[in-house]
């Protein structure tokens, strides 16, 4: 059932080219936009490196959630799902995986170029992917609760910043920390356990939280 | 085990006229508390020997900042309570505290920054304690956003209650993250486990005023609460006895 679920997701995305291009666009128009803001200095600039990708990807992946969920509850297709028997808890995994697959996986791949562009140390850019590697799927199944309590509210888009972003605040400081922290010569495996330990908590009980969401959503 | 008095909890009608009776009671408690822990420690306990006056702040700051998470936890237990026995008077009880919380935490955001001033040099750095309860302000506002964004209220009961039991899951962690991350702020003087690192010529007013706030919180929340049952019960024949006979 997951499968199938999934791979109708896919499939969807990938027909609708400019939904998955477009948070992608946006990370790197918006990782571009901060040198021209603030300094081009390269010292400067590897100083603010890890923050602002993991800044702008997380705002790439809040950017992704509509075409998800949103279009989904309006063309009908959420409730018809939820009457041929497939779990909510499914249906949200099954989302939250090819959200990740389809937003969080090319912002992996596109990260040790941002990083590039931003003169992060060529060292970093492993510390870089491996956060983002465990970062982005946390943040995938995090927006799934928020997307699947606002999806059938009407401007649901704002609201779902405010409940989603304080969350991601812990994943957003260990990345950060660790990057920083192998920056400077030490080791980062403890940040990164505490990442992946994000990861293991979420996977674990963020579906079932965002299954329940969902049931309330579609109640009427 | 005699389990009426939970459920006399969950009638509305019982708990509203309940309430009505308690709450004179309540206030008068929450004002003599107040007012002696408050005339206590600003006038009589001493000042501090290296902040001086300014430290009095401590006997505002520290009971919000203590209640401003106690009221989150309190949310999140009613919220779970009215997911599992669908009990309304439980998930009314989780929206009403969200306010108050809001304020208790607005209230120790401010006094804390007053406070950072005179002896830190500065009203705001981006420090482990600020920037957690920073975010406990944020996940308050988030909750009560959500709620009045959904029209039907039961629906708005349940998505509000979902929230507020991810929100305590999280809590500890964005805690703990924020603590490790940059500190500061002195480390807690009170603490249940151990002796406390604080004078007893100022533990005693700080005490009196934690539970005085407590208390206040639950002065402000029966009215609150009153309020929202007389609105949801809006339809029922107690409820319009009630509203003609006053």
């Amino acid at each position: 059932m997951f499968i199938l679920l999934l791979k109708r997701e896919l499939t969807l995305s990938f027909r609708k080219k400019a939904d998955f291009l477009n948070p992608v666009f946006f990370f790197l128009v918006v990782c571009t936009l901060f040198p021209l803001g603030i300094s081009p200095e390269s010292s400067f600039l590897r100083q603010i490196a890890p923050g602002v990708i993991w800044v702008t990807s997380l705002l790439a992946i809040l950017l992704s959630l509509d075409s998800l969920y949103r279009e989904d509850f309006e063309d009908g297709s959420l409730l018809q799902l939820m009457l041929s028997g497939a779990s909510a808890t499914s249906i949200v995994f099954a989302k939250a995986t090819a959200n990740w697959l389809v937003t969080g996986l090319p912002l992996i791949l596109l990260s040790p170029l941002m990083a590039m562009m931003l003169n992060l140390e060529p060292d970093a850019y492993w510390i870089l992917m491996i956060s983002l590697v465990l970062g982005t799927p946390t943040m995938c199944f995090i927006a799934a609760i928020g997307m699947a309590i606002t999806v059938g509210l009407k401007k649901g888009g704002l609201l779902l910043t405010l409940l989603v972003l304080p969350l991601y605040i812990p994943i957003l400081l260990y990345a950060t920390m660790a990057i920083q922290a192998y920056s400077m010569g030490m080791s980062a495996n403890g940040q990164l356990a505490l990442l992946a330990a994000a990861l293991l908590l979420t996977l674990a009980l963020a579906p079932w939280a965002a299954g329940a969401a969902l049931k309330v959503s579609m109640s009427d | 085990m005699n389990w009426s008095w939970f459920f006399r909890l969950g009638s509305p009608k019982w708990f509203y006229q309940t309430a009505g009776k308690w709450q004179p009671y309540v206030w008068g408690l929450t004002f003599i508390g107040l007012a002696v822990g408050s005339i206590w420690g600003l006038v009589y306990a001493p000042a501090d020997y290296y902040q001086g006056e300014s430290q009095r702040i401590m006997y505002i700051h520290v009971p919000a900042a203590y209640l401003s998470m106690m009221i989150y936890f309190v949310m999140a237990v009613t919220a779970a309570i009215g997911m599992v026995w669908r009990m309304k008077m439980a998930f009314m009880t989780s929206i009403a505290c969200s306010p108050i919380g809001a304020a208790f935490t607005f209230l120790a955001l401010v006094t804390g920054s007053l406070w950072g001033r005179p002896t830190w040099g500065t009203y705001w750095v981006f420090d482990a304690r600020l920037t957690s309860e920073l975010i406990l302000l944020f996940l308050y506002i988030g909750h009560m956003a959500l709620f009045h964004s959904i029209e039907d209220f039961k629906k708005a009961d349940k998505a509000a209650a979902i929230i507020a039991m991810v929100g305590v899951v999280n809590l500890p962690i964005i805690h703990y993250s924020v603590e490790w991350w940059n500190s500061l702020h002195q480390p807690a003087s009170l603490s249940k486990l151990e002796k406390p690192s604080i004078d007893s010529s100022m533990l005693w007013p700080l005490l009196i005023m934690i539970v005085s706030f407590k208390l206040f919180f639950v002065s402000v929340l029966l009215p609150n609460l009153r309020n929202i049952i007389l609105w949801r019960e809006k339809e029922s024949s107690w409820v319009k006895e009630e509203v003609t006979n006053s």
